[in-house]
């Protein structure tokens, strides 16, 4: 009932090209930065900030970017945490040799020098597909974390084996506290899933999506399948990287390598083909999803057992659980609790009739 | 120059290679008979190694250990087959392999919960420290043994694809599904042998590599390595597996005694994987693998 | 019937002479000269195998014959790379429908405005300026075709969803959206039924007559060839054995023979 669209006829291309065109969307989405921007800051405590909230956004951010590539454009990748990690030490590095840059140039640094190295790994994506791109993605995971942990430059020769993240101060105010953090990086991950919706679905979002679905009939149209995977590649990586920079600096505090490893690229494409392929949204469910569900498994285990589960068992479970979701949703609806969102809500425009 | 030391450098390396290579055979078997990169074979190790070595630490006699385990493994096989390759029998090829990406993980979950996440020591009886003398190079005895049984088995499943009915008919069923059942090959059967069959080939490795290491969560990492094994030799080629698995066990070793010390040492980790970029850019099909031609 | 419409045989659009082209040790087509005549409807037949689809490729500019001259436009043409062939002015369909899957009919045949499209990735981020402008003009000129072939009822429609014959037709407009100056169609009519092969003459007919594109097609159906082209080309074998209007062809002996297999 509320959820119709009729009346709302579109009266020109332009409304119906609009980026939110049914009018409750729009009000949805107003309703949802509204609560992200204001009553979140009002309501929550420091636990829900900084230990679910912040990490959530980043991971999103992340996932978002490896959406780019392997949702849109179609190229798997297996080194998701090895860009990570290149944006998070190139903007360390960048601070560290020069202290008067902004902690955001530094970021944005460290997002170009992760598309570099991403186009660099991408590049054989030009002559092998699918399963063997991904384990190209692999050898860049591997080679990277080797590269990050052997060679003392990158920390910056620290001999205390702990990279502390420098701090960061915007406009002469520190961001130090979980609430600061938050909007920092609400911000970031809000502008770049705007971006991101944009590119999805103007020309080059559609050529992505066309590389992806056969890519013979893509070159038959003109499109450039070397400029369209790198670029894919590129801007993948950019997030990437800007997603690994806040996760160093903002929620660990710390610039290591070993918060970017294979485990952690895995994390990022269960979170993505959970979510669904190819939707912005579904990299912010995704991450929800596994980023929450450790959480209710703790809390459910608790109630269960009165506190006598183990630490290690419910890390067991975790894993049991998270491999059984990923075969059930590519079994049931390969396009992620994003698809299952959109037939939800197409069930509402006919609620509360069932045609 | 050391010639014996490198001697030993290399026969180490190609013993450990054939160990590589019986993990990859796991992967090839899968591959050849359903198409799918069963990224699952790590786990199956690890669940078939743990299985076995809590099986004897209970008392259980090793032929008899032996025994349960597989028949453990067959009923994973079915349960697989079942739950995870039949609703997805249509579906392209990556979704398969994300499948067993997520399959591995359960598997590791469960393998760990079912039995815990200790290390286990496993004796097979073999002395691990005992060694061949050749001239001035010293061959691990331990090495060797295990280069025998992973080389028999490697022996006996490449003679069991190209000599026996079952053989021919999984070679089928990897050419094309369809057609294999429109020839009356009963798909599911094959596919729970198979599965069975790797699940075999993942005790035996689970049990060479966990007396080598003793039986812990890292031997699933043991598989990440045949990947690159499997993309030099080429996926649906057991000799190719042998044949990787000899370039990147010697390829690893090699490179980290005499190059490592150059960069830093420990770059077993990610060499055979550039080793096998380097074969996707010159030879993507691998080296004894078959040619994927597109047609529209 | 076409002998109504007038053809300017006198502008030729691409000239193929004397071609040699084999793959390894298999000859597909030996010594083969065509010419393709603008704003004429040309339909190449010919037993299975006799090089139909090779002569396609060449055409297009995907296989490039080991002997013999091809040009286009009066130019000589050689090696281009398949995704400058659009920007060339040609464009085709294929056998085997080969859509995007992952999108709906109207951002298919958007897809096919992408080359003429400027990429500006700020702009396009942003949704502003030349990035929004063009938009909603290519937009405009996607729907301009989805009108043309009746399809608009189902333009939102993932195109996985569609039956045949509207793949068929969906891809067409792919096609027609990068406004080709040459349409090679690969077996338009494969799998439709009556109706539907009506309909897609109907569309070809009016693509050729409305727009001036030149079109060459393959195709089984002799009743369609005869009807719709203003001349047809013959294979077997990898030779042309024949090439005139679909009434001199039809009656040439050596064009019997081969499709009975005689000899």
């Amino acid at each position: 009932m509320f959820y119709r669209e009729a009346g709302q006829f579109k009266t020109s291309y332009k409304k119906d090209q609009s980026i939110l065109p049914i009018f409750q969307d729009r009000i949805a989405m107003v309703a949802m930065l509204i609560f992200c921007f204001i009553v979140i800051p009002l309501f929550a405590n420091d636990y829900w900030l900084a230990s679910i909230l912040v990490p959530f956004l980043a991971l999103s951010l992340a996932a978002l970017g490896l959406n780019v590539l392997t949702g849109y454009a179609g190229q798997i990748s297996l080194g998701t945490a090895a860009f990570m990690a290149v944006g998070a030490f190139a903007a360390f590095n960048l601070q560290v040799r020069v202290p008067e840059i902004p902690f955001l140039i530094a970021f944005l640094w460290g997002g170009f020098c992760a598309a570099g190295v991403g186009i660099l790994f991408g590049l054989p994506s030009l002559r092998i597909k699918g399963f063997y791109l991904a384990v190209a993605t692999l050898a860049a995971q591997f080679f990277i974390e080797w590269l990050f942990t052997h060679f003392d430059w990158f920390t910056n020769y620290s001999t205390s084996g702990v990279i502390t993240a420098p701090p960061m101060t915007l406009l002469g105010m520190a961001i130090d506290n979980p609430l600061s953090k938050y909007f920092l990086v609400l911000s970031i991950v809000v502008i770049c899933a705007f971006f991101v919706r944009n590119l999805a679905r103007s020309e080059i979002g559609r050529a992505w999506m066309a590389v992806r679905d056969m890519d013979i009939a893509a070159e038959a149209i003109g499109i450039n399948l070397m400029k369209t995977k790198l670029l894919a590649f590129g801007v993948s990586s950019f997030l990437c990287g800007l997603a690994g920079a806040l996760w160093a600096y903002v929620v660990l505090g710390t610039v290591e390598p070993q918060a970017f490893d294979i485990a952690r690229s895995f994390e990022i494409l269960f979170m993505i083909v959970i979510g669904g392929l190819g939707s912005v949204s579904g990299a912010f469910l995704g991450a929800g999803f596994m980023i929450l569900l450790p959480i209710l498994l703790n809390n459910v285990g608790s109630l269960i057992t009165g506190g006598t589960i183990s630490t290690e068992t419910i890390a067991h479970i975790e894993y049991m659980v998270f491999g059984a979701f990923i075969i059930f949703f590519l079994i049931v609806e390969p396009n992620g609790l994003a698809r299952l969102w959109q037939t939800g809500k197409e069930k509402l425009r006919l609620w509360p009739f069932p045609y | 120059m050391d010639w014996w030391f490198f001697l030993e450098v290399f026969i180490g390396g190609l013993l450990s290679g054939v160990m590589y290579s019986l993990v990859a055979l796991g992967f090839v078997l899968i591959f050849k008979a359903s198409g799918v990169f069963n990224f699952a074979q790590g786990a199956m190790v690890l669940f078939a190694a743990l299985t076995f070595v809590r099986l004897l630490e209970m008392g259980i006699p090793m032929l008899a250990a032996v025994g349960v385990t597989m028949i453990i493994m067959v009923i994973l096989a079915i349960a697989i087959e079942r739950i995870v390759l039949r609703p997805l029998v249509n579906q392209d090829l990556i979704i398969l392999f994300m499948a067993t990406i997520g399959l591995n993980y359960f598997i590791e979950g469960m393998a760990q919960l079912v039995w815990d996440s200790k290390v286990h020591v496993l004796d097979l009886g073999i002395d691990e420290y005992d060694a061949f003398e050749i001239g001035e190079a010293f061959i691990n005895k331990f090495d060797v043994y295990a280069a025998l049984i992973a080389g028999g088995l490697v022996l006996v499943l490449s003679l069991f694809f190209r000599y026996t009915v079952i053989g021919r008919a999984l070679r089928a069923v990897a050419d094309d599904h369809q057609a294999a059942l429109s020839v009356g090959i009963p798909l599911r059967t094959i596919w729970i042998y198979v599965w069975s069959t790797a699940g075999l080939v993942a005790l035996v490795a689970g049990a060479v590599w966990g007396s080598k290491l003793g039986v812990q969560f890292a031997i699933s990492s043991v598989a990440l390595k045949a990947i690159p094994v499997l993309i030099i030799g080429g996926f649906t080629s057991v000799p190719g597996a042998i044949l990787g698995g000899l370039i990147v066990g010697c390829g690893e070793k090699l490179a980290e005694v005499y190059l490592g010390g150059f960069v830093g040492g420990a770059i077993e980790n990610w060499f055979p994987y550039m080793l096998a970029l380097l074969v996707l850019m010159i030879r993507p099909e691998g080296i004894f693998g078959e040619k994927i031609i597109e047609r529209v | 019937m076409n002998d109504q419409k007038f053809v300017d045989r006198s502008e030729v659009m691409m000239n193929i002479k004397d071609i040699n082209l084999s793959f390894g040790g298999l000859k597909a087509l030996s010594g083969v000269s065509l010419k393709i005549n603008k704003g004429e409807v040309l339909a190449i037949i010919g037993p299975n195998g006799a090089g139909k689809s090779s002569m396609l490729n060449v055409i297009s500019g995907i296989y490039v014959p080991q002997e013999g001259e091809v040009e286009w436009k009066g130019k000589l043409r050689k090696k281009i790379a398949p995704h400058d062939i659009a920007r060339m002015g040609i464009a085709r369909t294929f056998q085997n429908i080969a859509l995007f899957k992952g999108m709906s009919a109207l951002e298919n045949i958007l897809t096919g405005r992408n080359i003429l499209m400027k990429r500006n990735i700020i702009m396009e981020m942003l949704y502003m300026g030349l990035g929004r402008s063009q938009e909603e003009k290519h937009r405009k000129k996607a729907e301009e075709i989805i009108d043309f072939l009746e399809i608009q009822s189902i333009r939102k429609m993932p195109v996985s969803r569609l039956p045949y014959g509207l793949q068929k037709r969906v891809e067409l407009g792919r096609a027609l959206a990068l406004e080709p100056e040459l349409l090679l169609l690969d077996e338009p009519m494969a799998g439709m039924n009556v109706e539907e092969k009506e309909d897609m003459c109907r569309f070809i007919l009016d693509v050729n007559e409305q727009f001036g594109t030149t079109i060459v097609l393959i195709e089984h159906d002799m009743g369609v060839v005869m009807d719709i082209s203003d001349r047809v080309v013959v294979l077997d074998y990898g030779i042309k054995i024949a090439d005139g209007t679909p009434d001199e062809v039809r009656s040439e002996q050596k064009v019997i023979d081969a499709y009975l297999g005689a000899g």
